[in-house]
């Protein structure tokens, strides 16, 4: 069936899942080839395009509660693909594809500027201060298929695109204009062992995606399934990573509300 | 040594001294220069942004001195398109400082960038929606009208006058000068403006974020008036540091109480816009976002609500009532005062709006992060002061900068 939209892909995290192992962040990282530093102590400057934040609900035992939530590039969408970053972008280094819904970042185009990071409120994107060491031997290990980032250039979660376009060259060469929604998955997404990511096309009525969360086109992506929720909805960067949590505080957490407004507001 | 350079009429320190302050200036320069080598050929990690302070300390210097620098569109404004005689006997100095301050914002716009090598792609595959490629754009046209403003300048030099060539030049430049305080101030309205749409147009930073008209938010407009207010007065300020170094009077007081006059009711018309854009946002824009006003200001070791106290109250309400009251001019310690504390109103704006809208966390588990320059920052950041400097000392020394100085500070025969 050749679909008259665009496709928007998207990732709904399951927060009553993820148990904050961990294998996402690291999966993401040899899949992209991004570097670290000898000493990463310091996370202000370290690249982590996919970070597990560590969430409590500030109670004391026995009330206490932990929750993790995995935050790659939300690839905004913006009013009609105009995204924080990619608005503010003088040299169109970064773009919001009408065809995917994924913000792509172009290396080799960027100036390093840093605008586009200080337009992101969710800290998605990464400069790279120094130049990539590899250990001895580990070069060997890079994927072929990510470029490595030099100095001076802003990288992101990418939504692992060249898997994107590798499956792409496979539909094509077998005669298919669509791609079946288990041939585009993300790194994180088959790494997480609890389960917990879930991708694919966000306007696919038989996408798993599109039936957890229910995303309502009317009102710019917002979930429809109660236990839904993106992280700060009200800026209107209209993102497209969802979360699923059935415990409240958690959702309350996901964006910023003044004291008197008490009740989580849709 | 050098008499033969020196304007006619008017008497300069022995040669020795000159090159004596050259000297220590010079050192200084040089710093900022091993700095300036060190940020190119080792990287931006030389400095102490990160990824939570993408800028920092060179926007803020960036943005400050092009808001400083404005003494040098507005008066040329009021000069040439307003037709407000007197001022010429200050536009040169505007002008200079104008080019100063304009040189030195795209050398450290040269060292900020991760990658030198290709910021011509700003202008190359420019992104017409982005604030920062009409700010390229706006701030290299204007530089280019600063060259043309300050060149019949140099031409007025001693030995250089003696060309026919340069002599006709110069004065063919100067006839024709309406025209490029025109595009100066054109183009001056955008690049002051755009650089305060920088912020303004960052709607997922709610500490910037500003509603507006069209395509431009309020602070496109605020960063323009602030910068027609606080130019001046930098303006001012650097005469009165000259006159003080040079012990003699260079403009008269007349001239300067008429642009502390202008400045200070462009400052009580900034103060109430500023006010009213505040309470707007504080009360409708932020709120709107699930941010109280409080929460900009809490939580943190150093941005209290002191800071918008400081930058409204002090550094606006009080020098604009100076300014605009004859009494508050006349005493030279009040006009100091007052044109101190509009300058630093300035820096103050554009460090909150730099540092302040980045140090604020949006994501709810995330933290205030402070910052601190590192030396090679610093350095960098006193590079082009120590630059403005020099370009000071030669030019007074040896061109015809205040035409006024002669009849001031007659010599004796």
């Amino acid at each position: 069936m050749i679909r008259e939209i665009g496709k928007k892909y998207g990732m709904v995290i399951d927060l009553d899942k993820c148990t904050g192992c961990g294998a996402c962040m690291v999966a993401c990282m040899a899949e992209n080839n991004v570097p670290f530093k000898k000493d990463e102590s310091n996370k202000l400057d370290s690249i982590t395009w996919m970070r597990v934040y560590k969430l409590t609900n500030g109670k004391p035992y026995p009330d206490v509660d932990v929750c993790y939530i995995p935050r790659p590039c939300m690839h905004c969408e913006g009013e009609h693909g105009h995204s924080p970053c990619v608005s503010v972008c003088p040299s169109v280094a970064t773009d919001y594809s009408m065809e995917t819904g994924i913000v792509s970042q172009i290396y080799t185009r960027c100036f390093g500027c840093r605008y586009c990071m200080a337009a992101c409120p969710y800290h998605a994107r990464y400069f790279n201060w120094w130049d990539p060491v590899w250990p001895k031997g580990m070069e060997k290990y890079l994927s072929p298929n990510v470029s490595v980032r030099m100095r001076g250039v802003v990288e992101k979660c990418s939504f692992c695109f060249h898997r994107y376009q590798m499956a792409k060259d496979k539909a094509y060469y077998e005669g298919r204009r669509e791609l079946e929604e288990s041939e585009y998955q993300t790194a994180c997404t088959q790494a997480c062992p609890a389960g917990a990511i879930t991708f694919g096309d966000l306007n696919n009525p038989d996408h798993a995606v599109h039936q957890m969360v229910e995303p309502d086109s009317r009102y710019a992506g917002r979930p429809k399934n109660p236990k839904a929720f993106r992280l700060l909805e009200r800026l209107g960067t209209n993102p497209k990573v969802y979360y699923l949590s059935s415990r409240e505080w958690v959702r309350q957490a996901g964006d910023n509300y003044l004291k008197n407004e008490g009740k989580l507001r849709r | 040594m050098d008499s033969a350079l020196i304007p006619e009429g008017v008497k300069r320190c022995e040669f020795w001294k000159f090159i004596l302050g050259l000297v220590v200036v010079g050192a200084v320069l040089l710093w900022g220069v091993v700095a300036m080598l060190l940020v190119w050929i080792k990287g931006l990690n030389q400095t102490n942004m990160n990824d939570y302070y993408g800028f920092a300390l060179w926007i803020w210097a960036d943005l400050t001195v092009i808001a400083l620098g404005g003494g040098a569109f507005f008066t040329g404004l009021m000069r040439y398109i307003f037709g407000i005689e007197d001022l010429k006997h200050i536009i040169n100095y505007a002008v200079l400082i104008g080019f100063i301050c304009y040189s030195s914002a795209l050398l450290i716009l040269g060292i900020d960038i991760g990658q030198p090598l290709r910021g011509w792609f700003i202008f190359w595959h420019a992104n017409v929606h982005s604030m920062l490629t009409e700010v390229a754009f706006c701030l290299s046209c204007y530089f280019g009208v600063l060259c043309i403003e300050y060149l019949p300048l140099i031409l007025e030099n001693r030995q250089l006058d003696r060309i026919p060539f340069f002599h006709n030049l110069g004065h063919n430049m100067h006839e024709i000068m309406a025209v490029f305080a025109a595009t100066g101030a054109f183009l001056s309205f955008f690049h002051q403006g755009s650089l305060g749409g920088v912020p303004g147009v960052l709607y997922g930073r709610p500490f910037s974020f500003r509603e507006g008209v069209f395509i431009w938010p309020w602070t496109f407009f605020l960063f323009t008036w602030s910068a027609a207010a606080c130019g001046p007065c930098f303006t001012l300020m650097i005469t009165k540091i000259t006159e003080a170094i040079a012990r003699k009077k260079l403009v008269a007081d007349s001239v300067v109480s008429l642009l502390a006059k202008i400045s200070g009711w462009m400052l009580a018309t900034y103060v109430i816009a500023k006010i009213i854009d505040t309470w707007y946002w504080a009360s409708v824009t932020a709120p709107s976002m699930g941010f109280s006003l409080m929460e900009f200001y809490s939580n943190n070791p150093l941005y209290g609500i002191w800071i918008l106290f400081a930058e409204i109250v002090v550094c606006g309400v009080v020098p604009a009532m100076i300014l605009i009251t004859e009494k508050g001019r006349r005493n030279g310690v009040a006009l100091m005062t007052a044109v101190v504390l509009a300058v630093l109103g300035a820096c103050l704006n554009r460090w909150v709006m730099v540092l302040q809208v980045l140090a604020m966390p949006v994501l709810t588990f995330e933290n205030w992060v402070m910052y601190y320059p590192s030396w090679q920052e610093v350095a960098t950041t006193i590079l082009p002061v120590a630059y403005g400097v020099i370009l000071i000392m030669l030019s007074y020394r040896y061109l015809p900068v205040f035409p006024q100085e002669k009849e001031l500070n007659p010599i004796e025969a």
